[in-house]
């Protein structure tokens, strides 16, 4: 199956002759749903920001599967990413995932204002649509950024840290949602909880300065370290509790 | 009361009341812009630092506005461009502009020969010096702000609320930006008649914290300031005139009482749902 996105050998960083991404080799294939996992500063939000063409590559090929290459990807960046006392609507939030594909002037016609209203009510946002996102909580601010990462149904959905202020009910509803959409699109999501998000996963990216795949969704403490991906594992259980090595 | 009216026989007194109209609209869509964006320390180094042009213009003899311009313009771009490129703390080179620019501009005026009479017009403003000259250039300024927030609403609120998020789907956020940043330039040089450099840039925030504790909503923040700022500019411009006092001192003060009258209704408002 062709790749949707595909990075050969890419290195990327943020001063010259300092990656901070180094040979990293991913092909990203339809219905894929891939967790990023690493410590912090090992280049997670780096990578998203290589394959969202917010950082230019200094090294390596990064290929789309299509042309023009911007509104195929949804993003939902890291909460603290975003200035929350911006004074923007709800619904002007989520309609602004549409601009893509929109001409510059950005009038919206009837049936993208429908979209955008189905979509709040499935996120349970309908109540709060004319309120601006600074009145909301952080869970529900984080479905409003997720609406907008969605309604124009994307090849790849990439979500940086998405369970950041959710609250435990729809962390719940989020990976089932998530579940749902990887049907129709393929999905990375960065994570420091590979716990909770293993269920829904199907393969693993450790991001350490190199990326080592994992094609599978299940990983040990044992196969980290082969990785040098130093990151605690929560398990996942009815009470989530800290995997500790043998003492 | 018919003493005010008769102050609309002076031409230059509707000058003023049109300088007033226009400079309101200005500051009402880009002050929003500003706010909103949290760049107002930049915009203040963008003011401070058109003295340099005035100086500069001053000295060789050219109109002080064009060197304010192509100052303004300038730094703006700098500051857009160091933000992301250079190595430099963004605040500091904020700070090195600031004074930079109304160094070159003391220099300057003080090496042209002569009396400068109008510098203290150009730092703390004088609403009734506006020409008909300056009304047409901020009017066809005005008018062009206006249609380019009208047709490309969306894309300058995306951008100035989450430049990542816009960048990926597909707009073009460096040029928005990049001319949002010259549209500032020139809406504030285009003020400073008015209220001078030293407080120009309480035009395009006072209003705007005066809408924001009605409304949250970005264009109805337009709306409202540009109501508030007329308002204001309307009654310091009397307050000035009848008191014989600087009219951007006097207008910044009305601008703050506006601010403070809205604070207290909502007080009163709130303590009486309370009970």
């Amino acid at each position: 199956m062709d790749s949707l996105i595909s990075l050969h050998n890419v290195s990327a960083g943020y001063e010259p002759n300092q990656a901070v991404l180094r040979n990293i080799n991913l092909d990203i294939k339809q219905n894929d749903f891939i967790g990023i996992i690493g410590p912090n500063g090992g280049g997670k939000s780096t990578l998203l920001k290589v394959i969202l063409g917010l950082l230019p590559i200094q090294k390596g090929k990064l290929n789309y599967a299509w042309k023009n290459n911007k509104h195929y990807i949804g993003y939902l960046p890291q909460s603290n990413e975003i200035d929350t006392k911006f004074p923007i609507k709800v619904s002007e939030v989520v309609l602004s995932g549409i601009m893509g594909s929109k001409s510059y002037f950005g009038k919206y016609s009837k049936s993208d204002k429908n979209k955008a209203n189905e979509l709040l009510d499935k996120l349970g946002l309908t109540e709060y649509k004319n309120n601006t996102i600074g009145e909301l909580s952080g869970g529900q601010r984080q479905r409003a950024f997720l609406g907008r990462a969605i309604i124009n149904k994307p090849s790849v959905l990439i979500l940086d840290e998405p369970n950041t202020y959710v609250d435990k009910h729809f962390e719940g509803e989020l990976y089932n949602m998530l579940s749902e959409l990887n049907k129709e699109m393929a999905i990375l999501l960065v994570s420091h909880d590979i716990g909770t998000i293993s269920p829904i996963i199907k393969t693993i990216a450790c991001v350490n300065e190199e990326l080592h795949y994992h094609n599978s969704n299940k990983i040990s403490e044992k196969v980290l370290s082969t990785y040098k991906c130093p990151i605690e594992l929560v398990a996942h259980g009815h009470v989530p509790h800290r995997v500790l090595n043998q003492h | 009361m018919l003493e005010f009216f008769e102050l609309f026989q002076y031409k230059f007194f509707t000058n003023a009341l049109l300088a007033g109209l226009l400079t309101s609209i200005l500051a009402g869509i880009i002050g929003t812009y500003i706010v909103s964006r949290r760049i107002v320390f930049i915009s203040g180094g963008i003011t401070h630092a058109s003295f340099g042009g005035i100086g500069i213009a001053y000295f060789l003899g050219l109109n002080p506005f064009l060197g304010a311009a192509v100052f303004a313009v300038f730094s703006a771009l700098g500051i857009e461009w160091s933000a992301q490129k250079a190595k430099v703390r963004e605040d500091s080179a904020i700070a090195i502009l600031w004074s930079l620019g109304m160094a070159i501009g003391i220099i300057f005026v003080f090496m042209t020969p002569g009396y400068t009479p109008n510098l203290m017009g150009f730092l703390f403003g004088n609403i009734l010096t506006v020409t008909t000259t300056d009304i047409i250039v901020t009017a066809i300024f005005a008018l062009i702000i206006i249609a380019a927030n009208i047709l490309f609403f969306r894309p300058i609120l995306y951008t100035a609320f989450d430049e990542n998020y816009a960048s990926t789907t597909g707009l073009n956020v460096k040029l928005i930006k990049y001319s949002m940043a010259v549209a500032v330039a020139l809406a504030i040089v285009l003020s400073i008649r008015i209220a001078g450099i030293i407080l120009v840039l309480s035009l395009f925030t006072i209003p705007q914290a005066a809408s924001m504790l009605i409304t949250k909503d970005y264009k109805k923040i337009i709306f409202w300031s540009i109501l508030f700022g007329f308002i204001g500019i309307i009654a310091g411009l009397s307050a000035s005139y009848f008191m014989d006092i600087p009219s951007g001192a006097t207008i910044i003060f009305a601008l703050i009482s506006i601010w403070i009258m809205i604070r207290a209704v909502i007080f009163i408002k709130d303590k009486l749902n309370l009970k």
